[in-house]
């Protein structure tokens, strides 16, 4: 998502100013909403150590029942206790910190490189794009959790290496969908019209077939958001990125799951934020893309 | 058109080939000895080493990917280390489940996807268009297995509508199919909104409304066609997503596919399975996203095989 | 003759308190009908010599017989293909007399030839048994095992229903290791016609043949009319599901639809059932031979030194660990567990005392502790008993790192000793027979130490493996009061070496469909794991 701002930046905003751009979003009521709750999540994750009541590690004594139970949220656990008797509340603060860093960072590692990838073969005819789209398909068939046990055991586990596994395994998809729009896109009358006016091939890739992917790659940033947050659980369940009792979003909810019904809290609370964070991404790129496309002024 | 095909299944036996010899490196690199999986808990070092010599599994990383080319060329998967079975015999049990459950998955996925898709479109901006957004977003966040477990626990425990998992009847096929289709469509409904409202603002559809065409007709007849597209892509993704990993929705409605072969097969470095499945999948794959290409084209005449 | 060999025989038996009473029949038993088994994983293999799952080993207890066999329920032994025995009093040479017109599935009678040729097989590298090691005191087993004999010349046949194995050393476990699955007798042909497949078709003399396997999906056993042991089995077939979650197949069991999950209850369901006096009433529960251990690398820096071993044997909250699993372990002392021979009564092991702990370390040279890795199988409930054991080391200043992987890449790890500590859960020691070797030689012995082997701990202390050797040539049954303790004392010795720290031994909790009879030590039987398919009968 942030890698579909910048570029949309890049080139579009260079004809409006950035300023006025600015102002026009935030007078957007979804897109505020969406900036509030991307700034609760940072800050929550920036000041964890200061508002977090207990440390998201520590397993309380009076944090289970006798039989072993977690605890329901209330009393001195705001959200309830985990399966360990750890404060849910502290764990999820924490557990912003990395999976902020996989749904922004990583998602937008695998979102630029698979559309540099997919604007490029959809664009070039012959031997480049083909090439490019055949490394697509190889990347896609080959099954990428095997890679992950492999680097889980060479590598020591680091939230850096899943976040290259994760940027690895990901653009492959944006990289064919992209493909899709760029080849319908490049046979357009409007682009072989600049083509004639003597455009080169850089301006036609940025100014002219960018914009027209950018509601994709806003479909796709924020999408991403939410199963790289869940993969991250899966790759860490198989050694690779951060392991327990680090928090991360992902891995509480793996963690629970199948106490969903006896402790809803533990799955629905986090399950819950990876929904929000994902939501407020996609209310601000849809608002960006419209105040930045000024073929959409006034609409939307 | 032949030629094309020709190069292009020419290139796809190329990427598997690519495939089955990256998979066989990371296998071998792998720090799990297989040979202990197999000679069990008691064995002696000599044991060992005869079990491994046996399995031809002291040989240079190039002879024993040889070898497994060597068969491969002939149609034999080998026989899993552990079980002793064909490999052939455990993938083509199996794979017949995964591929109906696949495609059952994605006609589901395309029909409340693509729906949502294009009413959301239409109704760009009213709340109809934020219900749905919403609804993608809790698509594709939500956990598979609660997920599963929840359909599963209303629609076949409580309501009685459908068997508590397992193969075989029409009955069968109905939950497992709805609960990817359900997570799934939120891919698919977002893609389908943007690329229906690009669609609704280029000219031709302008131009069809100028001509007096009912608002229906120019959606279904120019304005769908040409919105699709991305869609096409879509599933050939899709098609990877689902051989990759299905083993969460497999076991909790106890579909006998090849996701809970691969998964207890990398758990025990059972590489003849492995290599097996990933074979198979990854030819699935590669003729899926083909056919994607092949498709494209006949939707949208602009674009042309290359 | 005969009659002197059967009654010195019984005069044996009679003396090894392990055979002191057969199975009395369930009177209330009611023959027929059809259970519902499910499992998780699929079932590997059929085949008795390469089966060593949870799921299949019970399963191959009903497919097949071996010369031994176990009171159903218990951990006493019984005859079981083998009619009676003698052991002379060098304890080196056994002869079993065969029980006469014991017919195969295929309708062959067994003889003495089939005896030899299952344990040729099973000692054949070629057959890649995991458990042909168990066979190492049988004479001729190395040569059979590297490939320069053909068979183990131990085994000879004396007449078709008599088979005499030659030991090469006095070997007290001799007659449990006749009673493993390892030992089942096969029908030559059945084996050769089915090649590599015969894990898929299998042939033996159990009370239940299998009629149908359909890959991934289900297997059926049915009742064998001609089965040598007198009104069992109870049922006339047994339908396993497998590829079921556990939670899925407990609400099929609520449902009405499944008889036995086979995987037990699942953690996430325990405390819901136990809650519910109607469904708990259906929970049997039960001990297992398993102990759950951390195992603490005596050839890495800092468990080199005993003290800080002994240190972090008193720093784990047993108690709490056995809380985090909804109190279905009890806490652990010592290697062995409570319902084995050999178990030191009275001992209290290390007693958990950070405070004491912290003061060890400190005296070793650790005051500020040190940092360490403990490794950890990734299924659940492991990486949260591992995060237990954490806190505690973190409160006497060791710091741990988790590496919670897959099963292979732990045991890689734990065999090339390169992990200082590792959580056994998932991998731990479930006992293969009710004796306490079982729990010494590969695990705690010199011979498990090298590398490749399973004991985790690179533990070697030549002097007990020394006792380990004589306790286990005693084979006379009157001195098993003596080897017990001999037993008890090396496993004492290891405490006070603390290679491991020993956490709990886990009960095993399982549940049945209401219609379901028979003792409940049958679904927590301890030697035919999970069920005893064979006593088990339905009400209806």
């Amino acid at each position: 998502m942030a890698t579909g701002v910048r570029m949309t930046d890049a080139t579009v905003v260079s004809r409006s100013r950035p300023a006025s751009a600015w102002r026009r979003l935030l007078r957007r009521k979804l897109a505020v909403f969406g900036l509030v709750l991307i700034a609760i999540v940072v800050v929550g994750a920036v000041f964890a150590p200061w508002i977090a009541p207990y440390a998201p590690e520590e397993q309380h004594f009076d944090g289970l029942t006798i039989e072993g139970a977690p605890l329901p949220p209330g009393g001195a656990y705001p959200m309830g206790t985990d399966l360990l008797g750890r404060d849910l509340f502290s764990r999820i603060l924490f557990g912003a910190r990395t999976s902020l860093i996989i749904g922004v960072v990583a998602n937008g590692l695998a979102l630029l490189i698979g559309t540099l990838v997919g604007i490029t073969a959809g664009y070039f005819q012959g031997w480049i794009g083909a090439g490019l789209m055949r490394f697509t398909d190889l990347m896609m068939a080959f099954p990428a959790l095997l890679l992950a046990i492999c680097l889980a055991a060479i590598f020591e586990p680091s939230l850096w290496i899943v976040a290259m596994v994760i940027a690895l395994v990901n653009w492959v998809q944006t990289a064919r969908v992209i493909y899709t729009e760029t080849t319908s896109l490049a046979t357009r009358d409007f682009i072989a019209a600049e083509r004639t006016m003597g455009a080169g091939t850089g301006r036609i890739l940025f100014r002219h077939i960018l914009p027209h992917l950018v509601p994709t790659i806003i479909v796709w940033g924020t999408l991403g958001i939410s199963t790289t947050v869940l993969l991250e659980a899966t790759l860490s369940f198989l050694g690779v990125g951060v392991q327990p009792p680090t928090p991360s979003w992902g891995n509480i909810i793996f963690e629970n799951q199948t106490y969903f019904q006896s402790a809803p809290w533990l799955v629905f609370i986090p399950g819950a934020a990876v929904l929000l964070l994902a939501l407020a991404f996609n209310l601000v790129g849809d608002a960006l893309r419209d105040v930045l496309d000024p073929t959409q002024r006034g609409r939307g | 058109m032949a030629a094309y095909l020709a190069r292009r299944l020419i290139e796809s036996l190329l990427i598997l080939l690519g495939v089955s010899f990256i998979t066989f490196f990371l296998l071998y690199v792998l720090p799990a000895d297989p040979v202990r999986q197999i000679a069990g808990r008691s064995a002696t070092p000599e044991t060992v080493q005869i079990i491994r010599e046996q399995l031809g599994l002291d040989q240079p990383f190039i002879v024993q990917y040889g070898r497994y080319l060597g068969g491969l060329v002939q149609g034999d998967l080998g026989r899993s280390y552990l079980q002793k079975t064909e490999v052939a015999e455990l993938v083509w049990s199996r794979l017949p489940a995964t591929l109906l459950l696949m495609v059952a998955a994605i006609f589901c996925e395309l029909l409340i996807g693509v729906t949502l898709g294009v009413v959301a479109a239409l109704s760009r901006g009213r709340p109809l268009d934020h219900v749905v957004m919403v609804g993608s977003f809790v698509a594709v966040s939500a956990p598979q297995f609660v997920v599963s477990l929840l359909l599963l626990y209303v629609f076949a425990v409580k309501l009685g509508w459908f068997p508590i998992g397992g193969y075989g009847t029409f009955a069968h096929l109905v939950l497992p199919a709805l609960t990817l289709g359900l997570l799934g469509s939120g891919w698919y409904s977002r893609m389908m909104r943007s690329s229906m409202i690009d669609v609704l603002r280029q000219d031709f559809v302008r131009t069809a409304r100028a001509k007096g065409l009912t608002r229906g007709r120019v959606i279904l007849r120019h304005a769908l066609p040409n919105a699709i597209l991305p869609i096409i892509a879509m599933i050939g993704i899709d098609i990877g997503v689902f051989m990759g990993g299905i083993v969460v929705v497999e076991s909790v409605f106890g579909w006998p596919g090849i996701g809970q072969l691969a998964w207890q097969a990398i758990q025990r470095v059972d590489i003849p399975i492995i290599m097996g499945v990933t074979l198979v999948s990854a030819t699935t794959i590669v003729l899926g996203n083909l056919l994607a290409d092949i498709i494209c084209p006949m939707i949208d005449p602009r674009i042309k095989l290359r | 003759m005969k009659k002197l060999l059967a009654s010195t025989a019984l005069a044996l038996a009679l003396t090894l308190p392990a055979m002191a009473q057969d199975y009395v029949p369930d009177p209330n038993a009611l023959s027929g009908g059809n259970i519902t088994v499910t499992y998780k994983d699929d079932v590997a293999t059929l085949d008795p010599a390469i089966g060593y799952d949870w799921q299949n080993w019970s399963m191959i207890k009903s497919l097949f017989d071996s010369l031994m066999d176990y009171v159903p329920g218990t951990t006493d032994l019984r005859p079981g293909l083998a009619e009676s025995y003698t052991m002379t009093e060098d304890g080196l040479t056994y002869t079993f007399k065969l029980r006469p017109g014991v017919l195969f599935h295929n309708g062959r009678e067994m003889t003495a030839e089939d005896v030899k040729y299952s344990l040729d097989r099973v000692t054949n590298p070629a057959t890649q048994s995991p458990g042909a090691g168990f066979f190492g005191s049988i004479a001729g087993f190395a040569e059979a095992m590297d490939g320069s004999a053909k068979g183990l010349s131990g085994v000879t046949v004396i007449d078709p229903l008599t088979v005499q194995i030659q030991l090469s050393r006095p070997d007290a476990t001799f007659l449990h290791v006749m009673a493993l699955n390892f030992s089942s007798v096969v029908p030559k042909e059945a084996v050769e016609a089915a090649g590599d497949d015969f894990g898929k078709m299998p042939v033996g003399t159990g009370a239940f043949s299998l009629a149908e396997w359909t890959i991934g999906q289900r297997l059926i056993f049915s009742k064998n009319a001609n089965y040598w042991r007198e009104g069992v089995p109870y049922l006339d077939s047994v339908t396993f599901e497998v590829g079921q979650e556990p939670v899925v197949a407990l609400l099929r069991l609520q449902n009405g639809e499944v008889d036995l999950p086979g995987d037990g209850i699942p953690p996430a369901k325990f405390t819901e059932v136990m809650a519910d006096p109607a469904q708990a009433a259906e929970v049997v529960e039960g001990g297992q031979l398993q102990t759950g251990y951390i195992t603490l690398n005596v050839t890495i820096p800092p468990f080199d030194n005993v003290a800080v071993r002994k240190a972090v044997n008193m720093a784990i909250n047993k108690d709490r660990i056995v809380q985090i699993i909804n109190g279905r372990a009890v806490p652990a002392t010592q290697p062995l567990p409570p319902s084995m021979p050999g178990y030191t009564e009275g001992y209290a092991g290390y007693a958990y005392d950070p405070e004491a702990a912290r003061a060890m370390l400190a005296e070793a040279g650790f005051s500020d502790g040190f940092e360490t890795d403990l490794y950890v199988m990734n299924t659940d409930p492991n990486p949260r008993i591992a995060q237990a054991i954490q806190q505690d080391l973190a409160a006497i200043g060791i710091s741990a790192n988790l590496q919670s992987l897959a099963q292979a890449n732990v045991i890689e790890a734990g065999g090339a000793g390169t992990a200082p500590m590792i959580w056994s859960g998932g991998m731990a020691w479930i006992a293969d027979f009710p004796d306490p070797s079982n729990f010494y030689g590969p695990i705690l012995g010199c011979g498990g130490a090298a590398e490749g082997g399973w004991n985790w701990s690179k533990y070697c202390n030549a002097d007990l493996d020394a006792m380990a050797v004589t306790a286990d040539s005693m084979a006379d049954p009157a001195q098993i009061a003596d080897r017990m303790k001999m037993w008890s004392d090396i496993y004492m010795g290891v405490m006070e070496d603390a290679p491991w720290v020993p956490v709990f031994n886990e009960q095993r909790f399982t549940m049945r469909s209401p219609r379901m009879g028979g003792d409940d030590s049958l679904y927590v039987d301890p030697v035919s794991i999970p069920v005893n398919y064979d006593y088990v009968y339905v009400t209806e």
